[in-house]
């Protein structure tokens, strides 16, 4: 992306096998080396890789908006929730009645809702003349109060149901893993409708857009109790198959007699297990994810959307639709997005809206990328494992850190604050390795080729 | 006399605290849309940056209190604001001289300098928060109101209050001043005309013998002194939290955009249209239905949208414009 580009990476073909091992040697050490700098069980070690991974599948729907097509999407933070509805509304038990009470007057609330727009769109592009915003204001504000009248008394009878354990409308009640595609289907619905407004004009203005979908959606989630209970959180969302719960665990003797076999302590066998497996269909996706990345990036497809990115004009001379190509590429990135937001609720069991922080979730992810390197699935993927590592024990060694620069001051005001204020010294942390990646070594640890 | 009651609640919920918001967007807009129209990116940093700055003013605004110094009626917080503006303006020339200053050498992309903000962005959000902390702070001092609710009532006999915050005058008259000051300086002194010939087109301006660094220099420099006054106005009104600030980049870009990005007028008016449409549309309009339709009592609040959502309120003016108008109300920059 810049115009800066130094000459090709040391290393070679070598250097991606060599920064994994590295990576991988990283993960060992935390789960074997007991040290201050590491914790030495595998328990953490495994914990940190389950969510690396997650990290890893947002950096690779990242990499494929401003990798193969130079969009900056700054509401990652909003797609990922809004996959992480799917859980939610997919492996969920349904709340008894509450379809009745209000479900198909909030269906027909929408309906009325996207009749009025199409309405609206219909007949600002039919009439001319001075009445057409009249008449175009006229159709959205009748259409509005209708839709309220509509959805007010429903909402309310579904957040009356059983308000302290429910109060929503609850999900289908099917296998967990199905709600991952349906949150990619999710994400790519909003997608398509802040790309359709924002591209095709000033490059900008999609991470402005993408900014204020992100605030929005996750603003929703907080409030739509009737929708996914809002701050009250939903708790227990089955887990996806064929990861098991640890109390069954322990509870099932073929499961004992193995781990006393094999010498180990039922409760720690239980819960590496449970993260093994977690990891292991992780893996599963992101391999998937990769392959048809890969297979993309190579294909005439892929030297289009690159050609496109490197010069615009050049490509819509040759006869490229630019806008709409970027349209299709967003819409894929989002996806990609939503699928790791309902990976991750499946992983937390519980959809808690106000977790969704941007600096977290949508400007951390931007890190992983432009380290890793961009324009490279390799690197995106690299960037994510290594970065999220990284995160999580630079919140343990600030306060280390800042306690050994704090032994000398004795104990004061100045200590206390010095050391409240530790956790927060990873956000510098992470902003100085970005502008150092973004200026050193613009194309990251793996470039594209 | 209903009539007249129904406008003094419109007034007091409405008209007054959206016009006080709506100054505080316009100074905020006016910096980004500054650093766009001269250094041609659009910040992300610049919500931090008026955190940051808000930040060292309070600190400041402490030392001030601790020291026994007060402003009489005023918060001590404005003899701290020129502190907090020149720290600020320190820092952000800092950030130019490491960072941003090499991007405009090798004339990078806007978007990538865009990511680079956003790196800058990370720091002054972690450095905010070591030096003050994620918690709410309230540093207001002084006299706390111009013309309160129960002065109001017993002078006109009104059901209906009219309260005036003394932070809510302060903001007014201050953003008046400054809004002034920037327009005589861009239009009558020598730097300010070069900065707006910079702006219109770079390579004339160069050709003509205008000093690019210090064009450069000056931005930095007004936009960290509209960012700290934008937020210390912001923390006067309302309170201090570092989060909430970052959350106004969305309304300030909003409003930059709505006003055609790069162009300073336009800003403040962007300000203004979306302050006043986030209130209106988020305040409940039932008491006001009441004065006005005698003997009406409506079942709801009358509300449009609830105040969580007063982010989309921005959103969806940004939408609309971006569909009907690209280039904003006034005419803005292409880049």
């Amino acid at each position: 992306m810049s115009t800066h580009q130094p000459g090709a990476a040391k290393g070679g073909k070598w250097r991606a096998p060599a920064l994994f091992g590295a990576l991988a040697v990283l993960f060992i050490l935390e789960g074997t080396v007991s040290n201050a700098m590491f914790s030495g069980h595998w328990d953490n070690a495994l914990g940190i890789l389950r969510v690396g991974l997650i990290s890893a599948i947002l950096a690779l729907g990242i990499n494929i908006q401003w990798g193969y097509a130079g969009l900056f999407n700054a509401g990652v933070v909003g797609f990922l929730a809004l996959g992480g509805l799917a859980p939610v509304l997919v492996a969920m038990p349904p709340t008894e009645g509450a379809f009745e009470a209000g479900g198909w007057s909030i269906l027909f609330a929408f309906a009325v809702a996207i009749v009025t727009l199409v309405i609206a769109v219909a007949l600002h592009q039919k009439m001319t003349g001075k009445a057409r915003g009249w008449v175009v204001a006229a159709v959205l504000v009748l259409g509005f109060f209708s839709y309220r009248a509509l959805f007010d008394p429903a909402v309310e009878a579904i957040q009356a149901i059983n308000p302290a354990a429910t109060g929503y409308l609850g999900g289908l009640s099917l296998p967990t893993l199905i709600s991952w595609p349906v949150g990619m289907v999710l994400a790519a619905g909003a997608a398509w409708i802040v790309g359709k407004t924002a591209l095709g004009l000033r490059s900008d203005y999609l991470s402005i857009a993408t900014l204020g979908i992100g605030e929005i959606i996750v603003a929703i989630l907080k409030n739509e109790e009737w929708l996914a209970r809002g701050v009250l959180n939903v708790n227990g969302i089955p887990r996806p198959w064929p990861v098991p719960y640890e109390t069954d665990l322990q509870q099932d003797p073929a499961f004992m007699e193995r781990m006393a076999n094999l010498g180990t302590d039922p409760m720690v066998g239980s819960t590496v297990l449970v993260k093994l497996l977690y990891v292991a269909l992780f893996v599963g996706v992101l391999a998937m994810l990769m392959w048809a990345a890969q297979l993309a990036l190579n294909s005439p497809w892929g030297r289009m959307m690159r050609a496109i990115r490197d010069n615009e004009v050049a490509a819509s001379a040759m006869g490229k639709n630019v806008t709409g190509r970027h349209l299709q590429i967003f819409i894929l990135g989002c996806s990609v997005l939503g699928l790791a937001g309902a990976m991750m609720i499946s992983l937390d069991g519980q959809m808690t809206p106000s977790s969704y922080n941007p600096l977290r979730y949508t400007f951390l992810i931007w890190v992983m990328v432009i380290v890793g390197g961009s324009g490279n699935n390799w690197g995106a993927v690299l960037g994510g494992l290594l970065i999220w590592f990284v995160w999580i024990k630079a919140g343990e060694w600030g306060p280390l850190m800042m306690d050994l620069l704090a032994t000398g001051l004795g104990d004061g005001a100045v200590k206390e604050h010095l050391l409240d204020a530790a956790p927060h010294m990873r956000l510098v942390i992470m902003g100085v390795i970005l502008l150092l990646v973004l200026r050193f070594s613009p194309r990251g640890l793996l470039p594209e080729r | 006399m209903d009539l007249l009651n129904a406008f003094i609640a419109v007034l007091n919920y409405v008209i007054v605290p959206a016009t006080a918001y709506g100054a505080q967007l316009a100074l905020g807009a006016l910096g980004v849309t500054l650093i766009y129209g001269i250094l041609r990116f659009s910040n992300f940093a610049h919500g931090d940056t008026m955190a940051f700055g808000t930040g060292l003013t309070i600190l400041v605004t402490w030392g001030l209190q601790a020291m026994g110094i007060s402003f009489g009626p005023l918060p001590t917080a404005l003899l701290a604001l020129p502190f907090g503006i020149a720290l600020t303006a320190l820092f952000v020339l800092g950030t130019d001289r490491v960072v941003y200053r090499y991007y405009r050498k090798v004339r990078a992309a806007p978007v990538y300098i865009t990511m680079v903000s956003v790196g800058v962005m990370f720091v002054m959000n972690g450095l905010t928060r070591v030096l003050i902390g994620v918690d709410e702070i309230r540093f207001a001092d002084g006299e706390r109101f111009l013309i309160s609710a129960r002065e109001f009532k017993t002078i006109t006999g009104l059901a209906e209050p009219l309260a005036i915050r003394s932070t809510q005058a302060i903001t007014l008259v201050t953003a008046g001043l400054v809004v002034w000051a920037l327009f005589w300086f861009l239009a009558k002194t020598r730097t300010g005309k070069s900065m707006r010939a910079y702006s219109d087109n770079e390579d004339l301006a160069l050709l003509s013998g205008i000093d690019p660094n210090k064009v450069v220099m000056v931005t930095w420099i007004i936009a960290a002194a509209l960012a700290t006054i934008a937020g210390t106005l912001y923390g006067l009104d309302k309170s201090f939290k570092a989060f909430n600030y970052f959350q106004l980049l969305l309304p300030i870009f909003a409003a930059a955009i709505v006003g055609g990005l790069g162009n300073p007028l336009g800003a403040i008016a962007g300000g203004f249209v979306i302050a006043y449409s986030e209130v209106a549309v988020t305040y409940a309009w039932k008491k006001v239905a009441m004065y006005l339709v005698p003997g009406w009592e409506p079942e709801g609040l009358l509300q449009l949208l609830s105040t969580e959502y007063k982010f989309a309120v921005s959103f969806a003016i940004l939408i609309i414009v971006l569909l009907f108008k690209p280039t904003g109300l006034f005419k803005g920059k292409s880049v």
